[in-house]
């Protein structure tokens, strides 16, 4: 039979819309506008899945976002996805949905069995059992992971594509019922930017649910259908339903996740033609939190049955979805809010057998018209007992003894198959906690309000979101709250009159009862369950209290309670009220759990957006990459750059190539695209002063034209970076650093010009990439440049090393520098970017007769190291100094200070046995050591063993017809000529310590 | 000299004259292009000293704008505001060497610097009714006509880059200048969100 529990008429389902939907395997219909609970519920399905560790049979509990129990693997394939829930789930045609955590099936789940021996899996059951014996710690993880988890991820790559963008906002309002609506209309009607979010399909909150409210004459649902007409013509006004604001950071930062197309089917067109949700982050200059108030459920024996509900989510069900959640109800509250769902569900033609209240005594106006509908009202009793596993076949109720902790002899059984409890409402203050704002406990209401705001942080809670329940309230609350945001951000428009509502029934004083006795003392025969999701009931709470754990934070913890992916909505007041009564002190004193974000759990790929792939990092290519691409060349990450490795013809390995461009620019002319080296623009009178400060060697000498390398240190006299760098005129220099430290070398260049030497003039500009830089190296390099650059002259006397001219190269203008990285004669030409790979082909035509040679990262690291040329972050590790590399040479004695210079005094930087850089030449000559390998002086059969330092640099170098390597070897200069150890792998590798200089000590190849 | 035809702009490599041709402009909500060559000197003093700015103003005919982010423009040439005491003057292709020349000789006897930036970036102009919707998805600034105004400016990280827009009209046009070396994937980045809102590419 289809559809058996859908209402005759009414709700704001779309009857001429039939929709077809699977749910384990069977079909089932369904309207447009149900969600997927609702449409279950309408079909009379009530059993929706299992506990996550008794495996114990859930049903539907809530209406909402609130939802711990009805949570669905949704979707198949790539698209599935597990733990939503069905409560929030728009209903499509096609829907495939799977209840969770249960095998075979739902109604027969092996799982269970853990249900009998609860006993053994008690609160805080990982930390006793687990933690011993430790070596036994991996299997016990292995059948915990196995175990633990309700749905299951997917495991090919998301089909689905998501957008995220930035949005601002004098006005963000979260909530669209009454008190979001009406703040809407006043702050947009004022004229202020206004984006107003609903995490429901339908914006108008309660007022959807609400059969009697009616506000400026019009009934609610009229007036709300008004409202959003009126709030769609304001061009400044953003409405976004289907959207949860679920962080709230600094300075009024908001994020928000609209669901652009889940409630699509994921294959139509219309789906795959946008993305599927969206990431907002919203900066608002004011946030009104109209977010309105969760019901509590009472806890009550077994009160997870399927068919036990809050009841509001009963009465949302039947006057919003036109579906009964049960034929007869039972109803249980401390509170008068559920004689209105009572008698909306009697006008609905669903039975209500009786309302169980907690309290003295029901004298309200509500309590009396249920009477007077012949509605059965016991007071002062308790639901004692649930009946019925997989649906609730009937409850016991008893008169409570005089003070609600224990129950009479006197009650009866009444047969039901439904459970409805309200135990009253607490305030959404979720992302007012997560704006860092106070709450108090207010106990007329039983619930956590908003108090103080943090500083620097600016928002409004209205309405029931602050504890205020009257829909004329509500209405008060949002308008002065839009108003107040519209004034404060200058818009001076009307925001209209105050919406007014019509009388509403006013409600009696609540009990407070946090816990409702049963027949058997407390974790015997019957569960009373507080966190449904994470299975936490109040034997847990009292047995966390047994044991200490007594702190709101240590019961959490403990107990795990309010961690699952609800994040206790339903249950954190209930935890924390119980404990209060247990340590008797009040709710307040035992505190509250912080909230954080997200409010509901977020799609990982919304956070991406477009940001994965090629777009997950920028790369950053010089002038010359589609050349580099187009010759075959690999690419080397070098911070964001990608720089070319090397250029394999066909047939070559890595290491022929290398050993082929390594030798030509020792024997030839080798050419390299160094653009990516970075460069500071230096003026002003102090310049010379301010290298000589942040430079260990002098700099007021160097001469216009001239080049110098330099070092520079860190405060802890540590070396940071180095590089050349040229005098262009007096009070004009041209810096030079690592490609990677350029954008650090920077900032700490500003940092100390701003901060501590405010009164020197010196000022700074990045010219990385206005120059690119191309390289020519080797003993035929000046003939080749002589001939694209015919006017320059390139004798050794007009242009000799470590100096620059300016000149035309290739018909170009270029700045040529006489600085070498591989110990040969070598000439960077640095000429405007978009000129860069005309002179780059250039010199290839020209330097063919030459043999001339493309090489990339790796021959230039080969090449430096043949010489003995450091990498800074690589021979460097930010603990070496200048002197443990051995280049005292070029720290200043004479000059009072530069940056490092105190620390190099320090006893440990002196220190003559400090790891210092050498060479290592390994016996076999073949053998090329991995660099990072240990080094060890007294070799051990077996580890442990004293580490002496490791390898920096190692290559095989052709030009040398072996391996090199460089190392930091402690008082390794102190060790030339010793035989070091290299274990690795399963084997020991010998090797001498030598200088760490290969090839050409003398420098004579300079010259070409 | 070299002839300008084997000039290479930063996204040359792109072939945007070839996909300009086969691009309809009609409906688009973007049309993107690269603005391939321009004059951008970088210029470093005191706005609080009056020989500078009158430095600035002899050299480019354009007073120097103090407040943030603002522009003065006559023409084709601009100041943009990027710091307190940083701008750039940005004009017709080749003016580099002779501005430069011109600020220098101005300069005199002041701690005042120029720098030629030129040659560091690159220039995407994007323009449009739907200009905002795509410069929203990675810029943080509040972009709205009455935040953002035409003739202002900024620098700002969009998406993982860091770029100056600068609003040139109310089409709305943004010139947006970023580092060559990550022009190519901005430019990209720009395109692929651009698709959501029809896209045109013009030479």
């Amino acid at each position: 039979m289809s559809q058996v529990n859908r209402l005759p008429h009414g709700g704001r389902i779309d009857r001429s819309k039939p929709l077809r939907f699977v749910f384990d395997g069977r079909a089932y219909d369904g309207y447009q506008g149900d969600t997927l609970a609702s449409a279950l519920l309408a079909n009379g399905i009530v059993l929706v899945g299992r506990s996550f560790k008794y495996h114990r049979p859930r049903g539907i509990l809530s209406a909402g976002a609130e939802e711990p129990n009805a949570l669905i693997q949704l979707g198949q394939g790539a698209r599935s996805e597990p733990n939503i829930r069905a409560t929030q789930i728009e209903l499509y045609d096609g829907l495939i949905a799977e209840s969770q955590n249960r095998w075979p099936s739902l109604t027969t789940d092996f799982g269970a069995v853990n249900s009998l021996f609860h006993r053994v899996f008690p609160s805080g059951f990982y930390y006793k059992t687990f933690m011993w014996p430790k070596s036994f710690w991996m299997k016990y993880e292995h059948f915990i992971r196995r175990m633990a988890g309700l749905g299951k991820c997917p495991t090919e790559p998301d089909p689905d594509r998501y957008d995220k963008l930035h949005a601002h906002a004098d006005a963000l309002i979260v909530g669209a019922g009454p008190a979001g609506l009406a703040a809407a209309l006043a702050a947009g009607r004022a004229g202020a930017r206004v984006i107003l979010v609903d995490e429901q399909q339908e914006m108008g909150g309660s007022l959807l649910s609400d059969r009697h409210a009616a506000i400026d004459g019009k009934p609610g649902a009229q007036w709300v259908a008004d409202a959003l007409a009126e709030l769609r013509s304001m061009p400044e006004v953003t409405l976004l339903p289907r959207t949860v604001a679920f962080a709230y950071y600094d300075h009024n930062l908001v994020s928000l996740m609209e669901r652009v197309t889940d409630h699509l089917s994921p294959t139509s067109p219309e789906a795959l033609s946008q993305p599927r949700q969206r990431l907002w982050r919203v900066r608002a200059k004011d946030v009104i939190l109209a977010t309105g108030a969760i019901e509590r459920p009472m806890v009550y024996a077994d009160n997870d049955r399927p068919g036990c509900m809050l009841a509001s989510a009963a009465q949302t069900y039947v006057n919003r979805y036109g579906a009964a959640p049960g034929k007869r109800a039972v109803i249980m509250a401390n509170n008068d809010s559920a004689y209105q769902v009572a008698l909306d569900l009697v006008d609905a033609g669903v039975s209500v057998a009786a309302i169980v209240d907690v309290r003295e005594s029901a004298d309200g106006e509500l309590a009396a018209a249920a009477r007077a509908r012949g509605i059965d009202i016991l007071v002062n009793h308790a639901i004692v007992s649930v009946a019925g596993k997989l649906a609730v076949r009937e409850v016991e109720v008893r008169r409570m003894a005089g003070d609600g902790k224990s129950v009479t002899s006197d009650g009866r059984t009444i047969s039901c198959d439904m459970v409805l409890s309200s135990g009253g409402w607490q305030p959404s203050v979720h992302l007012f906690s997560q704006s860092r704002g106070k709450l108090t406990w207010n106990q007329d209401i039983l619930a956590f309000v908003p108090d103080r705001l943090l500083p620097g942080q600016n928002n409004h809670s209205v309405g029931a979101a602050r504890g205020v329940f009257s829909l004329s309230g509500c209405l008060v609350d949002g308008h002065a709250a839009g108003t107040a945001a519209a004034t404060a951000a200058g818009y001076t428009q009307s925001a209209g009159n105050t919406p007014v509502a019509n009388a509403q029934p006013a409600h009696g004083p609540m009990r407070a009862l946090w816990l409702v006795s049963s027949t058997a003392p407390l974790g015997h025969k019957a569960k009373h369950f507080i966190d449904y999701q994470n299975d936490v009931t109040a034997a847990d709470v009292a047995l966390a209290h047994r044991e200490g754990y007594r702190s709101v934070e240590h019961l959490k913890r403990y107990t795990t309670m309010g961690m699952a992916t609800d994040q206790g909505k339903t249950s954190n007041v209930n935890a924390l009220a119980m404990m209060a009564d247990l340590r008797g002190i009040s709710v307040p004193e035992v505190g509250t759990t912080t909230f954080r974000p997200p409010y509901t759990p977020v799609t990982i790929g919304a956070f991406s957006g477009i940001d994965k792939g090629d777009f997950l990092d920028p790369i950053r290519k010089t002038p010359l990459h589609s050349w580099h691409e187009q010759h075959g060349a690999p690419f080397e990450t070098v911070g964001q750059w990608h720089r070319a490795w090397y250029y394999p013809k066909p047939g070559e390995t890595m290491h022929d190539a290398v050993n082929r461009e390594v030798k030509a620019v020792r024997t030839s002319v080798g050419i390299v695209d160094a653009s990516t080296l970075g460069k500071i623009d230096i003026q002003g009178p102090d310049a010379a002063w301010f290298l000589n400060m942040v430079y260990t060697n002098a700099w007021t000498k160097l001469e216009p034209g001239r080049c110098r390398y330099g070092l520079m240190l860190g405060e802890d006299g540590m070396v940071m970076d180095d590089g050349v760098t040229s005098r262009i005129t007096e009070n004009h220099f041209h810096m030079t650093t690592t490609t990677g430290g350029a954008a650090r070398v920077m900032a700490w260049l500003e940092d100390w010009l701003q901060c501590e030497w405010p009164d020197k003039k010196v000022y700074l500009t990045s010219v990385t990439e206005q120059w690119a830089v191309l390289g020519i190296s080797g003993p035929m390099a000046r003939k080749l440049l002589s001939e694209v650059a015919p006017d320059m002259a390139l004798d050794d006397q007009s242009f000799p090393h470590l100096s620059f001219r300016d000149g035309v190269v290739a018909g170009v203008k270029c700045r040529v520098y006489r600085i070498t990285f591989t110990g040969e004669a070598t000439y960077e030409i640095n000429m405007a970017p978009s000129y860069a790979m005309h002179v780059w082909r250039a010199l290839m035509q020209a330097g063919e007769k030459y043999g001339i040679t493309p090489y990339g990262t790796e021959a230039m690291h080969v090449l430096r190291a043949e010489k003995g040329f450091i990498i800074v972050g690589q021979e460097t590790d930010g603990t070496t100094t200048p002197q443990d590399l051995g280049m005292d040479w070029i720290v200043s004695k004479q000059k009072p200070d530069f940056l490092g210079k105190r620390s190099l005094q320090r006893a440990d930087t002196k220190r003559p046995d400090r790891k210092h850089l050498v060479g290592l030449l390994t016996e076999d000559p073949n053998e090329v050591l991995p660099e990072g390998a240990q080094i060890v002086a007294e070799l051990k059969d077996k580890p442990p063993m004293e580490m002496v330092g490791h390898v920096t640099s190692s290559y095989y170098s052709p030009n040398c017809g072996r391996s090199i390597a460089m190392a930091l070897v402690r008082n390794g200069r102190n060790r030339m000529g010793e035989t070091l150890h290299l274990p690795y792998e399963g084997k020991v590798v010998k090797a001498k310590v030598t200088e760490p200089k290969f090839y050409d000590p003398e420098g004579a190849r300079i010259n070409g | 000299m070299v002839e300008t035809y084997q000039r290479r702009s930063a996204l040359a490599h792109l072939g945007l004259v070839a996909r300009a041709a086969g691009s309809s402009r009609e409906r688009a909500g973007i049309i993107m292009s690269e603005v391939p060559h321009r004059t951008i000197v970088n210029i470093r003093g005191m706005a609080s000293d009056p020989a500078f700015s009158s430095a600035v103003q002899t050299a480019t005919g354009l007073p120097l704008p103090e407040a943030a982010n603002a522009v003065s423009s006559a023409g084709v040439w601009q100041i943009l505001w990027l710091g307190p005491n940083e701008w750039w003057i940005t004009g017709p292709d080749g003016e580099a060497d002779s501005l430069i020349e011109a600020l220098r000789a101005n300069f005199a006897g002041q701690h005042a610097a120029a720098c030629d930036v030129s040659e560091s970036r690159a220039i995407i102009r994007l323009k449009g009714p739907k200009a905002r919707d795509v410069l929203m998805r990675g810029v943080s600034l509040d972009l709205h006509p009455r935040a953002f105004r035409v003739g202002q400016c900024a620098q700002t990280g969009l998406s993982r880059a860091n770029a100056l827009l600068h609003l040139v009209d109310d089409a709305p046009t943004f010139e947006i200048y970023v580092l060559k070396s990550f022009s190519d994937y901005l430019w990209r980045w720009l395109e692929t969100v651009a698709r959501d809102f029809g896209l045109a590419v013009e030479a």
